[in-house]
């Protein structure tokens, strides 16, 4: 148990600590790093109380994707030469209370709920599968997942597909001067069209145009 | 204090919670870092989510993480297009340079 309250310690602050720095530090770059350290130690967290399967996708998705995303865009935009502190804007520093007293507020009324917050033991039944299964996290979670959540499952899929779509019709664009290969045109081409036949006279030669 | 519960968890995600909604509004950057603090308010919705999920014996609210972790997937391709897209048009992603809608 001891174990248990030095882990989870140490990777709240870490995640504390990162969480913080990702909002405080001045170069962007920096901002993706502490959010990768901060996406780390929660899903190290996740699988400490036992949602191995989250920590783990947690791990591959944010950190896989998620944040090698945010660090080609940032590295992309050329944001580094932009970078500036937040203090220095003359009109940002009129945000910078309105900001901490809503977070703060916010922060504070949640702090009370859970304070505030007991459920009874008979509230939830212990019959569960999750209490008493000898399975594992994964296997349990694959099996309501494909069966009781199927549609929801499918529906995320179908979020992802549109995501994707809308990414590549976003940022497409078609560029001017750019030879492509179209194999239409290429297929369809016939004869008239690809050989001449030409008069040379003697000493002219043949310009061909091109 | 030793024995980690469900509201040491529950804190930890409140404080991550505050912690983006800060980031939203004391940012004077780039709006890169907007989305950055909104990946952090779904992570602290995720840790909540999972903590009760844990302590109560439910499976589903891992199931929703997993969704929201899709959506959250999705959010992050699509705001960056849009920001990949605006920095081609207008050259900026200073948060006090977009200022186009008037608003």
């Amino acid at each position: 148990m001891i174990a248990h309250s030095i882990f989870f310690y140490t990777f709240s602050l870490i995640a504390i600590v990162s969480a913080i720095m990702v909002t405080a530090s001045k170069n962007t770059v920096h901002s993706v790093f502490f959010l990768i350290l901060d996406f780390i130690s929660i899903s190290c967290l996740f699988i400490m109380i036992g949602a191995e399967f989250l920590g783990m996708i947690m791990l591959i998705v944010y950190v896989g994707a998620v944040a090698v995303l945010f660090l080609f865009v940032v590295m992309m935009l050329n944001v580094a030469q932009q970078k500036n502190q937040w203090f220095a804007a003359k009109d940002s520093s009129k945000h910078i209370p309105v900001g901490l007293i809503i977070s703060t507020l916010i922060f504070v009324e949640i702090i009370i709920v859970i304070g505030g917050w007991k459920y009874k033991p008979e509230l939830f039944d212990i019959n569960n599968s999750l209490a008493q299964s000898s399975l594992s996290n994964t296997h349990s979670l694959g099996q309501i997942l494909y069966t009781d959540y199927i549609h929801i499952f499918q529906i995320s899929g179908m979020i992802l597909l549109v995501a994707m779509i809308g990414a590549i019709v976003l940022t497409f664009r078609q560029r001017a001067g750019v030879k492509r290969q179209s194999y239409i045109k290429q297929i369809s081409r016939e004869r008239d069209e690809g050989v001449e036949v030409l008069e040379v006279e003697t000493n002219k030669g043949v310009r061909i145009d091109d | 204090m030793t024995e980690i519960g469900l509201g040491h968890y529950l804190t930890l995600g409140a404080v991550i919670f505050s912690i983006g909604v800060i980031g939203i509004f004391l940012n004077r950057k780039n709006i890169i870092v907007i989305l950055m603090s909104i990946e952090l308010i779904l992570l602290a919705v995720n840790i909540n989510l999972v903590s009760f999920s844990i302590f109560l014996g439910d499976l589903a609210g891992q199931v929703f993480t997993l969704f929201i972790l899709t959506v959250a997937a999705a959010e992050a391709a699509i705001g960056l297009a849009i920001i990949v897209v605006y920095f081609r048009n207008s050259g900026t992603i200073r948060v006090e340079e977009i200022d186009k809608l008037k608003g």
